[in-house]
């Protein structure tokens, strides 16, 4: 996996496929399942609260990684189904479509996992999801008065995410 | 070069009913294919919960890394899902069609229980002879 080209930004974000704004939400956790970040631009459907959505989400993810991991059918030597994996280790996933919505997931070998829901025809968002993470390195990792483990309040981060998201195809 | 690695099919309360693999690396029993089976109910069913917008029917299609996994739920809750190589077209004919095989040689056999394991031989032949369809159709592409 190759995240970390340089340390800035690359110059040009990856171009939106179409105008528009179709994520729904979008949230951070590291590795030991803290939610650092959600945001959501358009959510008509709440059924839990914020802390129980954010349990199953994380949970959701873990399962669906040592499902993976398990039915991976390439590889000869898979393990016991649910054996803890590092991040990177094993074979993830890096998106799933219902009917109403597409999740892109994206894990970085520190173990931080970003999550973005969009609408169910959007298309591949990895390179997206990456430029996240480096918004991320660059406005949070880097900001002196963050430290590691904590929600994030980063004003600069906030705004430029949302500037790149609402462009997002 | 196979296309499908695997075909399961799990009851409304997510047992494991039927499980065929057509040549993935790696051994896995019964028990394993048992869990996976359950485990991917579960998920289907939070999938669910987690949507932003209502009327959420569960996961359709997930992309790892090295497979896709296409899912296809019947109006009673029964799953299909196959595991193919990442980027596999027209699963969702195929799991269609195995449904209909389904409906036609499971379900109207007099001697299958519902929700119960299938041993149905014609069942087996025409799923078989699907596959190996869908196969051709791949390598004559």
């Amino acid at each position: 996996m190759q995240f970390f080209g340089g340390s800035e930004i690359s110059p040009s974000p990856p171009a939106p496929t179409a105008s528009g704004n179709n994520a729904h939400m979008l949230y951070i956790f590291n590795r030991n399942g803290v939610c650092l970040l959600y945001r959501e631009w358009n959510r008509p459907l709440k059924t839990l609260s914020a802390q129980q959505d954010h349990k199953l989400m994380f949970g959701l993810l873990f399962s669906l990684k040592s499902l993976t991991t398990k039915m991976d059918p390439t590889s000869v030597d898979k393990g016991n189904l649910g054996v803890p994996q590092l991040p990177g280790q094993g074979c993830s996933f890096h998106s799933f479509r219902t009917n109403t919505y597409k999740l892109n997931f994206m894990e970085s070998p520190s173990g931080i996992k970003i999550i973005l829901v969009t609408h169910p025809r959007t298309g591949d968002l990895r390179e997206s999801l990456k430029y996240i993470y480096n918004l991320y390195v660059e406005y949070v990792v880097k900001s002196p008065l963050y430290s590691p483990g904590t929600q994030i309040m980063c004003e600069l981060f906030n705004t430029t995410l949302d500037l790149y998201v609402r462009g997002l195809g | 070069m196979a296309a499908i690695y695997s075909l399961y099919i799990i009851n409304k309360s997510g047992g494991l009913i039927f499980y065929k693999d057509y040549g993935s690396a790696g051994r896995m029993d019964t028990n394993d294919s048992l869990r996976l089976a359950s485990l991917w109910h579960s998920m289907h069913a939070i999938s669910q919960q987690l949507s932003p917008v209502p009327n959420c029917a569960g996961i359709e299609l997930l992309q790892a890394d090295t497979f896709d996994l296409h899912c296809f739920q019947s109006l009673t809750g029964t799953k299909f899902f196959v595991v193919c190589e990442p980027g596999t077209q027209h699963m969702e004919g195929l799991l269609k069609h195995i449904y209909e095989l389904y409906t036609d040689y499971v379900l109207k056999n007099p001697f299958y229980e519902m929700e119960m394991p299938i041993r149905c031989e014609l069942f087996d032949i025409n799923l078989a002879q699907a596959v190996q369809k869908d196969r051709v159709a791949l390598l004559a592409r």
